[in-house]
């Protein structure tokens, strides 16, 4: 597949005499297909913004390859921006302008036909308030007018940092659509969120970043599957039986699991074939009503691996320390 | 030309932009009204009664002059000379001469174009200057505050480009609104000159000076309102470009002041903004060095002349420093 965004060991390193060196994004990867919904996902401060920003010439790196639609970028941004919508963070626009001006001014410059403003404003249900000044917006319906402002461009890569942010459920849901409808009609989209529900449903492929660095990357499906332990959840006839299978599954013959009881199901891990739970426990005579893989939902595996991520560092840390104070 | 067309709508609906500048010509319009109506053409009626005013004042001078002098006399005869009061000799009390009681002060108000235009073009340029000022460093200063540069970065990420065409739409409007503005000053000036006051000896020679001095003060508002755009660009908010000139104008001025103090600077007005400014207005001002001929009574002390040329020259170092700094720092710093 063609990728639309490249990036590759990119770099950004903040000095500053109070708060010393901090590696902002530090070897960061990521490859963005055509034609998907991307999740790009990271605690606060891991990097993301900072990432997006780069990307769209805001910020300087200090090294790295990023390529935007086959052109490499910051060099070539002028050429390729024209087909890239954005919006970083929280949108801010100037509050005396309506909607309708801070679009029109944007086409303008954009050197873009005002056409397109009604259709985009409809798109994100402004039509009805575009001529009021954007001062007097609730922070979802700003959000709905920065979507606006980056659709204006009919992009064939569209940039959102937190979309959702402000958005009441409805508003979330007819985002969703939105986001669909425009990858069914060819847009790749990277979504920045921190609602993982959101981004687990509508998203094909998922890039995880902590402290600046990518901790994993693929389709949401694989990803989820890696990091979902091979557990099984067992429930039984009875729930009384519960000890007594236990017992059987932690003594069966084969390599060992593990078996953790909860009130009213087993957890069962370290099983090859969940065959082997079914035979073992009809073989003591205890009958399954239900087996089911445990799968893990984007939210544990995000938090599973920013906390390793960041366990990780706090290691090198350590060791960087240990090093420093047995070379003095 | 598309960004530089949008930038010059944008400064069209910039709120602050129209309401300081309606606020500067409604003070402008204001100042002309009240020169017009606060001025009278003088007629043979109003010189005679200048004339009569004049007369009564000197009888008055004369009558007191006498009468002073006669309570002098009889405060010596009677022995108890006050000394504090009167002179020693009371011949020395005299009576004033009509000559000293010229009718031109007891006229009423005239506005004599020659004389006084010149100065109301003052009052312009200071309020103009400060306006685009004001305006140049919100133009860029709120975009940047508000996010607004971001957004249009996002859309024309070419940096210095975007920054040289904002320059550009705003100098477009600050030549747009001073130009005429200055023209219609004029005029209205001219309209009082005409119906209260005199246009006489408003020779060719005078109007070209007019003229001069009007273009330096579309010069100078230009390059106001530069400076302000270039301020608040370095700091990306509006806020700086006026501390900024606040602390160049006071305590500048006062530190440079005090240094050529202490220092026994010759010519220690060359120093200060206010000497250039009136310099670019009169086109001259003769700056005297009095320290040379401090206690040396009949010594003519030197001068030199500050002209509208080292005001250019000052004030084009200026916009360029200013300028140069915002293109480096707006090409060099990161958005966030």
């Amino acid at each position: 597949m063609t990728a639309v965004l490249e990036i590759s060991g990119l770099r950004k390193t903040y000095r500053s005499r109070r708060r010393g060196v901090r590696h902002a994004v530090d070897g960061f990867d990521m490859r963005v297909e055509a034609g998907q919904v991307h999740g790009f996902l990271g605690p606060n401060g891991s990097g993301k913004t900072t990432t997006l920003r780069t990307l769209l010439g805001l910020v300087a790196p200090n090294g790295g390859r990023m390529a935007i639609l086959g052109q490499p970028v910051p060099q070539q941004l002028p050429a390729v921006i024209g087909r890239v919508g954005a919006i970083v963070e929280s949108p801010q626009f100037f509050p005396h302008f309506t909607a309708r001006d801070t679009l029109s001014l944007l086409a303008q410059a954009g050197g873009l036909a005002p056409h397109r403003i009604p259709a985009v404003l409809d798109l994100v249900g402004l039509a009805d308030r575009a001529g009021e000044r954007v001062r007097t917006y609730s922070l979802g319906m700003r959000q709905r007018l920065a979507v606006a402002s980056a659709l204006l461009k009919e992009p064939a890569l569209l940039i959102l940092d937190e979309p959702a942010n402000g958005l009441d459920p409805a508003g979330i849901r007819e985002m969703r659509t939105l986001m669909r409808d425009l990858v069914a009609a060819g847009t790749t989209v990277v979504l920045s969120s921190h609602i993982l529900g959101e981004i687990q449903v509508i998203c094909d492929s998922v890039t995880i970043i902590s402290r600046g660095r990518r901790v994993t990357a693929g389709p949401v499906a694989e990803v989820l599957a890696a990091h979902s332990g091979g557990g099984l959840r067992v429930r039984l006839e009875a729930a009384a039986d519960l000890p007594a299978a236990e017992t059987a599954l932690t003594t069966a013959d084969g390599p060992p699991v593990t078996v953790t009881r909860h009130a009213d199901h087993l957890l069962v891990h370290g099983v090859d074939q969940p065959a082997r739970v079914t035979r073992t426990l009809a073989a003591a005579g205890l009958y399954v009503s239900e087996l089911t893989p445990v799968t893990a939902d984007l939210e544990s595996v995000f938090l599973q691996l920013t906390a390793d991520a960041d366990a990780d560092a706090d290691v090198d840390q350590t060791v960087a320390a240990d090093q420093t104070g047995a070379g003095r | 030309m598309n960004l530089y067309r949008a930038e010059l709508r944008r400064l069209g609906k910039r709120r602050f932009v129209r309401y300081l500048v309606a606020a500067a010509l409604l003070v402008l319009v204001a100042i002309a009204v009240g020169t017009f109506l606060g001025n009278q053409k003088i007629g043979p009626a109003a010189f005679a009664e200048a004339e009569r005013t004049a007369e009564a004042e000197y009888r008055a001078g004369v009558e007191w002059a006498e009468q002073w002098r006669a309570e002098c006399e009889r405060s010596q005869t009677g022995g108890a000379a006050d000394t504090n009061r009167f002179p020693p000799n009371c011949a020395d009390i005299v009576a004033p001469t009509r000559d000293m009681y010229p009718a031109e002060p007891y006229l009423p108000a005239t506005f004599t174009f020659h004389r006084e235009f010149p100065t109301t073009l003052y009052i312009f340029a200071t309020l103009t200057t400060l306006v685009f000022f004001a305006a140049g460093a919100s133009f860029i200063g709120a975009e940047w505050t508000s996010g607004g540069m971001m957004n249009l970065l996002l859309w024309r990420p070419r940096r210095l480009r975007v920054l040289f065409t904002k320059l550009a739409a705003l100098l477009t409007g600050a030549l747009a609104v001073t130009a005429p503005a200055v023209l219609l000053w004029t005029a209205a000036h001219w309209a009082t000159a005409v119906w209260r006051g005199s246009t006489a000896e408003m020779t060719a020679g005078a109007w070209r000076s007019v003229a001069l001095t009007e273009l330096r003060v579309v010069v100078l508002v230009v390059a106001a309102a530069a400076v302000g755009f270039g301020l608040a660009a370095i700091g990306r908010h509006t806020a700086l470009a006026l501390g900024g000139v606040l602390a160049v104008l006071v305590l500048g001025q006062s530190g440079l002041s005090f240094l050529a103090d202490v220092t026994d600077a010759t010519y220690p007005e060359a120093w200060l903004l206010p000497m250039y400014w009136i310099a670019w207005m009169d086109s001259s001002v003769e700056l005297t060095d009095w320290q040379t001929c401090a206690g040396q009574p009949g010594c003519v002390p030197p001068t030199i002349e500050l002209t509208w040329l080292h005001t250019g020259v000052l004030m084009a170092a200026v916009v360029l420093l200013v300028s140069g700094v915002a293109a480096w720092t707006v090409r060099r710093r990161d958005v966030s």
